[in-house]
């Protein structure tokens, strides 16, 4: 009934159409791979979109959960994003969009998830990353773009940066999709809020307590005299 | 392993409403010594006495404190079941108080770090237990080790144990803080051990409360809410039973610690 529309699409998106004699399994099958392919991607950027970023967060944790390796999970806000579309139209920003996802995809590893969740946010899922690793993977993503002119037009090139917000998944531990996007959105808020174009992971030692949440926890109580 | 012979095949449509899978329960702590054992082991006895089926786990792997505590001497562990020189069965022991223990021994100690194989043994275990209980209770290590917050993540509510001491205090803060961090876990039962005098478990769960609201739930969406289960006063017979290796429960069961106990049994049901 829908053939038609889903023959569309698939022209449309550049999937190009389905092989085999047309009606025949193996025709219909190839159908279905290309509208599977084409809904778990961003139209504009090619990326992964925020439906199959999620399927894989969860696979991760699984992953995580079960074998205990490290993964990281950068959530990215390209900067002032809505000035350029202002200063240089929508389709100017398409092109810093489409720019950054391609970079993006280029400085990391084959088995990481690069994903568009949003319209000017992206999201990388890193596997088996040491926590060590994870302040230098970040910024190294966070340089590239910065380095990166965007040609817009004949002859105007611009520049963008992003900020990036970072968290670990916890080992051994079942969490949530949604709590560990919640994280890494929290440090990405706290790199926007200390000045854009920088990186910020969620500091891994959560067990201190710092002086100020003593003072609350102690500060008006009995314990006054003694801490 | 499963494969067990079952009672009969005709009791299909009267299964029985006690849930088919134990409530599992983490007790645990972050600073050690403040009664995290006393509990666990008191609370079995105390749900036990309300006619429930009680296993107490030694989750504490490596620094198993509840053989002391029930002054069992355990021919097999849980280091036996993990080798495979034992079946779970016959390291699963008849602890004082009506409940069954199911203890780590010190040959344990290498089992301190997680690793996979800890991981996928403790939750066989833990998955072969679950449906022969009505509550499993797993007796954390103290301190926030990787094993505790695995433990404490394969329960379906965990138990702070915090005594009203700034140092126990703080560590309570720092478990609650990191389980919020690490697990999506919003609720989070406190107990609150040796008090002094009336309301002071009240008073020490809002502190807790307060610091968690500044500090913890900013910027979360389900924020974390800490559930007062009640507070046991500081009483000599809690030194006195220990010493002579009873439960508290059995020695006396009138005691005021035993009745607060008791009435966080009760509250932990609800």
């Amino acid at each position: 009934m829908q053939l038609d529309t889903a023959l569309q699409l698939l022209r449309q998106s550049g999937h190009g159409l389905p092989e085999g004699t047309p009606g025949s399994d193996a025709w219909l099958q190839s159908l279905i791979d290309s509208l599977v392919d084409m809904s778990s991607r961003d139209a504009l950027t090619g990326l992964a979109n925020r439906r199959s970023f999620e399927l894989a967060l969860a696979r991760e944790i699984d992953r995580v959960a079960r074998a205990g390796e490290p993964a990281l999970l950068l959530a990215l806000d390209i900067d002032h994003f809505k000035r350029v579309n202002d200063t240089y139209g929508h389709a100017s920003g398409d092109v810093v969009l489409k720019a950054v996802a391609s970079a993006l995809l280029d400085c990391v590893r084959p088995m990481d998830l690069v994903a568009r969740v949003g319209g000017e946010e992206f999201a990388i899922v890193m596997p088996n990353c040491p926590a060590t690793f994870g302040e230098t993977v970040a910024e190294r993503v966070r340089r590239r773009i910065e380095a990166m002119p965007v040609s817009i037009g004949l002859s105007q090139q611009i520049q963008v940066s992003v900020s990036i917000g970072g968290a670990f998944a916890p080992q051994w531990v079942r969490s949530s999709p949604a709590l560990w996007i919640e994280r890494a959105d929290i440090q990405l808020y706290r790199a926007k809020a200390e000045g854009r174009n920088r990186v910020c992971l969620e500091p891994s030692a959560v067990s201190v307590v710092s002086a100020e949440e003593k003072a609350l926890l102690f500060g008006i109580s009995q314990f006054q005299d003694i801490e | 392993m499963t494969s067990a012979p079952n009672k009969s095949p005709t009791t299909t449509g009267k299964t029985r409403t006690p849930a088919a899978r134990a409530r599992i329960t983490a007790v645990t702590s972050g600073k050690g010594g403040v009664g995290k054992t006393f509990v666990s082991v008191n609370l079995a006895a105390a749900l036990a006495r309300q006619g429930r089926r009680v296993l107490v786990l030694d989750a504490d792997l490596g620094l198993a404190n509840l053989d002391v505590m029930l002054d069992l001497a355990p021919k097999i562990t849980l280091h036996d079941v993990f080798t495979g020189k034992s079946s779970l069965e016959d390291a699963i022991l008849p602890a004082p108080g009506g409940f069954s223990a199911l203890l780590a021994g010190s040959g344990m100690v290498e089992y301190s770090r997680m690793t996979p194989e800890v991981r996928d043994q403790l939750l066989k275990v833990i998955d072969t237990v679950a449906p022969r209980y009505d509550h499993v209770i797993l007796d954390t290590g103290a301190g926030i080790s990787d094993v505790v917050l695995y433990a404490v993540s394969l329960a379906d509510e965990v138990l702070v144990v915090v005594t009203p001491e700034p140092t126990s205090m703080t560590d309570a803060y720092a478990t609650i803080k990191v389980l919020a961090a690490t697990q999506s876990r919003s609720l989070v039962k406190v107990v609150v051990n040796q008090t002094r005098r009336h309301g002071e478990g009240r008073a020490v769960c809002l502190q807790l409360q307060q610091v968690v609201d500044r500090f913890v739930n900013v910027g979360r969406s389900a924020p974390v809410r800490l559930d007062l289960m009640g507070q046991v006063p500081l009483d000599i017979a809690v030194r006195d039973s220990v010493l002579r290796r009873q439960l508290l429960m059995e020695a006396l069961p009138g005691s005021p610690a035993a009745l607060a106990v008791a009435a966080v049994a009760t509250r932990l049901l609800d």
